[in-house]
């Protein structure tokens, strides 16, 4: 199951009467690409062309080495020929179907050669995605957060060469979002598939993508690596109360006794909550720019764990009375976001030194 | 039983004939028809659907007139059918058959619109991200989905046909065991003063119409029922 990590290639111009789409990715062949926006930005609409749910869509879409149209020379393969997963916002389940027939649905039309896993092998899968015990159940008796893994593993049992997900945790509440995020990223790091996942939720976009595409007005405003990304200020992902920076860390040590587990990043250390990844393990850590607040000197007999030294990059407005501050500390970059009164009392300026303190981070997956 | 006459008899079985073969026609062309009336966005969609629901308003005898006038000897139609070798309909079991096809059509094809239109396109973009294609899904997917709009318009098309009445007589005339039909049959004891014969058919009808409906009133409300739990 190595299959070649190729690109995947989208080219379109869509033009309807109140809308217009216009891009040109090359996305990464593995991992979770986000389409990140405003409703109305064109994310659905780039899912739906690369799809092939969208005929009037012109343009050119390649997923790895397989031409799935063309319009210079009218070439369009139908969605059905496409192998392409599609998870939509409501699951969408058949209900005259049971979880078992409709997870059979695509698995049965996908032609032996084209078959990814046998189904025993989709069993394992299924596992992986807790819908096993939901088998003989029917849609109607399922609740949101299963209904939706049942979607995705629908999706994944009809061997896709490319998933795509449109919020598909939109409907659903806190609880059972945080369900169904653990799930999305066993299914992530198993595939070994190109996902294009769109959101317009900064949390789950920090937490699963590993590349990003802003999108504004159907065009590209920015792409990148997602914390990269996170953290450019003339970007809306920066501002607003869900802004924050990722950093990408390595476990160095587990203090059991305090509960607590000491990691490292180019350039510091962050000590975090006690996880369970092991010794020397990757752990993407995430922190909100309102839980950073800013000293000239190092301060003493503090409560908080992480206290970091940090050169200031950019001080932006961040609407009425508040401030947002970029910071660099090693390689990563840090979010803080402070009032206007502080920034001014402070006299932040780029260039300056200063300690950022960090009241509280987060680990992702 | 003795109590039915062999005329009586004639005539439950020919009914019973007519509307089950109008019920398979209508079931073949009503379905295309109504999958069309549901996805397209035509300009005749509109001017169709009106057409479609004309038997509904239409007093029969309007109807009649216009299918003898086109099928007779020297209309368009019946001119095609004799050149074919199919002679003239009116009059005929099969002239029969084929008005009653077009009198119960709204019949047929408005529950299954409804259902179709229902469906809406999601599920159908769902099947085809999942290699379905386009009859596959149509077999897999919108005939399953749309089960109790096959279910309504199958019965009421039945039940119609075989309470027809205006459009037998004009079209078929009234030839005993070829377009003699029930209602038809009903009609002619009454003119007789046979009230008791008339009585018979006349509850047979009621009771099997009655019967007919309750079961189809109770599927969809247990359907509606199974939607909502």
């Amino acid at each position: 199951m190595t299959a070649p990590a190729t690109d995947l290639v989208l080219q379109t111009k869509l033009v309807r009467s109140d809308f217009h789409l216009q891009l040109d990715l090359r996305l990464p062949g593995r991992g979770i690409t986000a389409l990140f926006g405003a409703s109305g930005s064109g994310k659905t609409s780039a899912l739906r062309v690369l799809a092939g749910l969208e005929p009037m869509a012109r343009g050119r879409v390649q997923v790895g080495d397989a031409l799935w149209q063309d319009s210079a020379c009218k070439h369009f393969i139908p969605t059905y020929q496409r192998a392409v997963g599609y998870v939509f916002q409501e699951a969408c389940l058949f209900d005259h179907l049971s979880v078992e027939d409709n997870l059979k649905f695509g698995f049965n039309r996908t032609p032996d050669k084209l078959r990814q896993r046998n189904w025993a092998q989709v069993l394992d899968l299924l596992d992986l995605l807790g819908v096993v015990p939901l088998l003989k159940r029917w849609p109607q008796a399922l609740s949101g957060g299963e209904r939706q893994r049942v979607a995705l593993a629908r999706a994944v049992a009809a061997s896709p060469r490319l998933l795509l997900m449109d919020e598909p945790l939109a409907g659903l509440d806190a609880p059972r979002k945080a369900e169904i995020l653990p799930y999305l990223e066993r299914a992530n790091a198993e595939l070994q598939l190109p996902i294009v996942y769109v959101s317009h939720a900064v949390d789950e976009v920090a937490r699963l993508a590993e590349h990003l595409v802003l999108l504004q007005d159907g065009t590209v405003r920015a792409q990148g690596p997602t914390a990269a990304l996170l953290t450019q200020i003339d970007l809306p992902l920066a501002h607003g109360d869900s802004a924050g920076a990722v950093f990408n860390c390595t476990v160095l040590q587990h203090d059991d006794a305090d509960h607590l587990t000491l990691t490292s990043f180019e350039g510091g250390q962050l000590t975090v909550p006690r996880h369970k990844a092991p010794l020397g393990a990757p752990v993407r850590v995430r922190i909100q720019a309102r839980d950073v607040s800013l000293t000239l000197a190092q301060q003493s007999g503090t409560s908080i764990l992480n206290i970091l030294p940090a050169t200031v990059i950019t001080v932006a407005d961040e609407g009425p009375g508040q401030a947002m501050v970029v910071l660099q500390i090693g390689q990563e970059r840090l979010l803080a976001r402070l009032t206007q009164r502080s920034a001014k009392a402070l006299a932040l300026h780029p260039g300056q030194a200063v300690w950022a303190q960090i009241k509280g981070v987060a680990i992702l997956g | 039983m003795t109590w039915l006459t062999p005329s009586d008899l004639q005539a439950l079985g020919l009914t019973l004939r007519v509307a089950l073969l109008t019920t398979a026609l209508l079931l073949l062309l009503g379905t295309p028809l109504a999958w069309w009336l549901a996805r397209t966005r035509s300009a005749w969609r509109q001017p169709l659907a009106a057409i479609v629901a004309l038997p509904l308003v239409l007093p029969p005898s309007v109807l009649g007139f216009y299918f003898l006038v086109l099928m007779g000897p020297n209309g368009t139609v019946g001119s095609w059918t004799q050149a074919l070798g199919l002679g003239n309909l009116p009059f005929t079991f099969w002239g029969l058959v084929v008005a009653s096809c077009l009198y119960s059509l709204p019949f047929m094809v408005q529950p299954l619109q409804n259902a179709m239109q229902s469906l809406g396109q999601r599920s159908l973009e769902v099947a085809s991200t999942l290699r379905a294609s386009p009859i596959d899904t149509f077999f897999s997917v919108v005939i399953p989905m749309c089960k109790h709009g096959f279910v309504s318009g199958m019965v009421m098309s039945f039940a119609h046909t075989v309470g027809e009445f205006g459009v037998v007589l004009m079209v078929g005339g009234n030839i005993p065991g070829v377009t003699r039909m029930v209602s038809v049959q009903i009609y002619d004891h009454v003119e007789a003063m046979q009230y008791a014969d008339a009585h018979r058919l006349a509850a047979i009808m009621l009771v099997f119409s009655f019967a007919l409906l309750l079961a189809l009133y109770s599927y969809n409300g247990r359907r509606r029922a199974e939607a909502q739990a």
